[in-house]
């Protein structure tokens, strides 16, 4: 995907609705944090050392390419607009705290957008690898290529007993957060899904709303992702994970079907009129486009909606979000009315398309 | 009168807080203080889990004036920087304040020590040293279940690898 593309085109290859359980889990993603020896992790480094981590990693990009073949383009975050930087945001190729502070920050993005590597975030390195779909062991496999690339020609920080070494200790050992990407409207309905938080809490995962640390929970969409980078290898973290992640699934999958037995004409009732509001408004909020696509899509999930494609609602997370909005019509002044009216108009659209009547 | 939350420096700060239902009153030393201030004055600043580590650094057993002062040679973060950002400055950072950050690492992490990969081109010599580890535990394993076969084979393996080792060393 060229740079030009990437801001305008709301589908990722990684959020397209493909791979295994896709009707639950939206994608899976790893990041490995690595930082280089003897230079001052970003939060204290100065302006020279900051971009001498960005030449070393740029100088790498041809290996990289060979070792994974793919290609890949960097972009230096203060050269790009306010809104692209928030799009990148928006469709989680790069952190939110990436682009505080803007100078001498690049991201670095495979054309099938399934890697971006983010250079003097938090740490030095912090690889990132996504797919669609459970499958984290496809992009720990990734992410672990990358690193080993990077690895043979930079010096990167490491303990025999503390692992990797990163700015924030929380992050020691492994460096890996490997996270789950996760559609619960069922669990919400049937209010089970604080249950399932507190139990995952216990098994040392953290459950987040749609844009990781911090953020609200939006459209019933929740991240999942384990805590603990110290004492267990990557492969046990992702072994954990995963099986946390298929219990989730089985008990969303029971309460959907119980909420459909128990009152179906209540459940398709609900659905249908998310549906026709979301095709017929003419105004919309971003958060209430999100609960109302959240329970579109489930009701495409549970046959009672046909005429639909369910790629429709990943690629609305995305454009109906504000920062894309904006970009698309190239004007970041857009006042909040204006944008609600942009967003609907987005959706009809969306739904006039995809939609087989 | 004594600070509400240390019990340790005079109070000199009166606070009052009022929120949705109720009010409390504090009165609490500077040091103090000044952490509710952050609390107060900055109520969009959302509160991370550095806020958690610096309260860590500043709360840890070993605490005299010399760690203070102390300053890593190779990016000049000193002890106090740490308190107040709950970030680490470098990698020689975690040498030098090795024994103020382990009572730290223990509490996010536990009594664990690294498992996992091991950088290939720097880290040749740890790769070696955890699988001979883990062939040792295998080893101990055949012995139990009396695998004495299985073991004898294990036990050469093992020496071969050592023998690489020490020639790597």
């Amino acid at each position: 995907m060229s740079q030009a593309e990437l801001f305008i085109k709301p589908l990722t290859s990684w959020m397209d609705g493909s791979g295994i359980d896709s009707d639950i889990v939206l994608s899976s993603r790893v990041r490995l944090a690595r930082n280089i020896c003897q230079i001052p992790f970003p939060n204290r480094a100065n302006i020279a050392q900051l971009s001498k981590v960005e030449e070393n990693v740029e100088e790498i990009i041809p290996e990289l390419a060979e070792a994974t073949g793919k290609t890949y383009q960097s972009m230096s975050i203060d050269k790009l607009s306010t809104l692209e930087r928030n799009v990148l945001v928006e469709k989680h190729m790069i952190s939110s705290n990436h682009i505080m502070n803007p100078e001498n920050r690049l991201v670095i993005v495979s054309e099938d957008d399934k890697i971006s590597i983010m250079v003097n975030e938090e740490d030095h390195l912090r690889i990132q690898c996504m797919v669609s779909g459970l499958d984290l062991g496809a992009t720990l496999e990734m992410a672990s290529k990358i690193d080993d690339t990077i690895e043979a020609k930079l010096d990167i920080a490491f303990t025999e007993d503390m692992g990797y070494l990163t700015s924030c200790p929380t992050n020691l050992g492994t460096g890996l957060r490997a996270s789950v990407m996760m559609h619960l409207p069922g669990l919400v309905f049937t209010r089970q899904i604080n249950k399932i938080m507190n139990a995952s809490t216990q098994l040392g995962l953290a459950v987040r709303g749609l844009y990781g640390e911090g953020s609200e929970v939006i459209g019933n969409i929740f991240q999942i992702s384990n805590q603990l980078t110290l004492g267990f290898s990557e492969q046990e973290t992702i072994d954990n994970l995963t099986s946390a992640v298929l219990e989730i699934m089985t008990h969303e999958r029971a309460a959907r079907k119980a909420l459909y037995a128990q009152s179906p004409d209540v459940v398709s009732d609900k659905v249908w009129r998310s549906y026709g509001v979301l095709k017929y408004a003419r105004t919309i909020t971003g958060n209430e486009a999100l609960a109302l696509l959240s329970e579109v899509r489930m009701g495409i999930d549970l046959n009672i909606i046909h005429n639909v494609p369910a790629k429709v609602f990943n690629e609305l997370l995305v454009s109906s979000r504000g920062n894309y909005l904006q970009n698309l019509k190239d004007n970041g002044n857009l006042s909040p009315n204006e944008i609600d009216r942009q967003r609907a108009a987005m959706i009809r659209e969306v739904l006039m398309n995809g939609s087989n009547d | 009168m004594l600070c509400d939350d240390c019990k340790k420096n005079q109070a000199c700060v009166h606070l009052t807080q009022i929120t949705n239902t109720q009010k409390i009153d504090k009165h609490l030393c500077e040091e103090c203080a000044k952490k509710y201030g952050e609390l107060i004055f900055n109520v969009d600043q959302k509160f991370s889990v550095d806020d958690f580590l610096a309260g860590m650094f500043n709360n840890g057993s070993i605490d005299n004036s010399q760690m203070k002062v102390m300053t890593c040679p190779n990016c000049g973060m000193t002890y106090r920087d740490f308190s107040r950002t709950g970030k680490i400055g470098c990698n020689v950072c975690y040498t030098t304040f090795a024994k103020k950050l382990e009572p730290l690492l223990r509490r996010i992490h536990g009594a664990s020590s690294h498992i996992g990969k091991v950088p290939k081109r720097s880290g040749g010599q740890i790769e070696l040293k955890q699988r001979i580890k883990q062939m040792r535990n295998t080893l101990a394993n055949h012995v139990t279940n009396e695998e004495y076969e299985q073991a004898a084979k294990l036990r050469d393996e093992i020496k071969e690898i050592e023998k690489e080792f020490h020639e790597g060393e």
